[in-house]
């Protein structure tokens, strides 16, 4: 079943076409200036460069919750094509966010998401969010996807 | 980072509280300013509004609205309701944010509107709804906890 939506096996090939995801299919990660750096067997990585135009505290610097919220969005979504091995219709059900340590101003945010369970119709992900050192994650999210072909 | 002409944020929130010019408060946030997210007195209810922007869409083909920038929303209306409606002194630092995605988000303006279920000395739980055409059909739904202030 190889069709343009299905992801080639080799690395190379599957960073060059999830990629796409973060430059021309979805608007809003380019606005943001989501860029994809690795990806896995079902695991995507995903950064955030720091910009002015996202901070949400003008007085401490530091990004707005929103634009963390939508870097975990996107990286999941990016984990669950690839555990999918193909590009499949997806909506978020749910996202929850714990904020375990202020971001610090200045620094590109990096988020890893796993999507650890693939059932018929619903994927699991869960993501952690750090600033160099993924053993101190500034976040971690756990959120669930539904396949809404057939 | 603040200009000579901003006054500090916690200064320029007790003025707002008054005043209610709600866009010296967004315009001073550069996120909310990108996003197009501002608050508005609409028959006497405070609300936030998400203006339309094809920058704010996740999926071209539908189009829809990225699940983020609806997070962002949800937030949003969050932070401002605490800080517009209740007498906190510090911008309130969210502590966890559970977003439900129940339909998707057409190329349109997106309102929401956020209740404090609970405030108490240290932490506030608050839940939001958002919603486009029909107030009756939400579109994503959220519950934050804030910390209000340091022990």
């Amino acid at each position: 079943m190889s069709d343009d939506f299905t992801l080639p096996e080799d690395k190379a090939g599957r960073m060059e076409r999830c990629a796409v995801f973060y430059t021309d299919v979805v608007p809003h990660n380019h606005a943001l200036g989501l860029r994809l750096v690795d990806v896995g067997a079902a695991e995507a990585t995903v950064e955030l460069p720091y910009a002015e135009n996202l901070v949400g505290n003008p007085e401490t610097g530091v990004i707005a919750g929103g634009a963390v919220t939508t870097l975990i969005d996107a990286t999941c979504g990016t984990a669950v094509f690839l555990k999918l091995g193909r590009f499949a219709p997806l909506v978020t059900l749910d996202l929850r966010i714990d904020y375990l340590r202020p971001a610090r101003p200045g620094i590109v945010l990096t988020c890893v998401a796993d999507c650890y369970r693939l059932t018929r119709q619903v994927a699991f992900v869960r993501a952690l969010v750090h600033q160099g050192d993924p053993g101190h994650p500034v976040a971690s999210a756990q959120g669930t996807f539904m396949r809404t072909e057939e | 980072m603040s200009d000579s002409t901003t006054p500090p944020l916690a200064e320029l929130v007790r003025q707002v509280r008054k005043t209610r010019e709600y866009k010296r408060l967004t315009d001073a946030i550069p996120y909310t300013r990108f996003m197009g997210i501002g608050v508005e007195n609409l028959a006497g209810e405070m609300l936030c509004r998400m203006a339309f922007n094809p920058r704010n869409i996740g999926n071209s083909l539908l189009p829809a609205l990225h699940g983020g920038t609806l997070g962002a929303l949800l937030e949003s209306a969050a932070v401002f309701e605490l800080l517009l409606q209740t007498n906190t002194e510090r911008v309130p630092k969210v502590i966890s944010l559970t977003v439900d995605f129940l339909r998707s988000g057409k190329p349109q303006d997106t309102f929401a509107k956020a209740f404090i279920t609970r405030q108490g000395r240290r932490v506030a739980n608050v839940r939001v709804d958002a919603w486009q055409d029909d107030r009756t059909r939400p579109i994503a739904s959220a519950h934050a906890l804030f910390l209000l202030s340091e022990p």
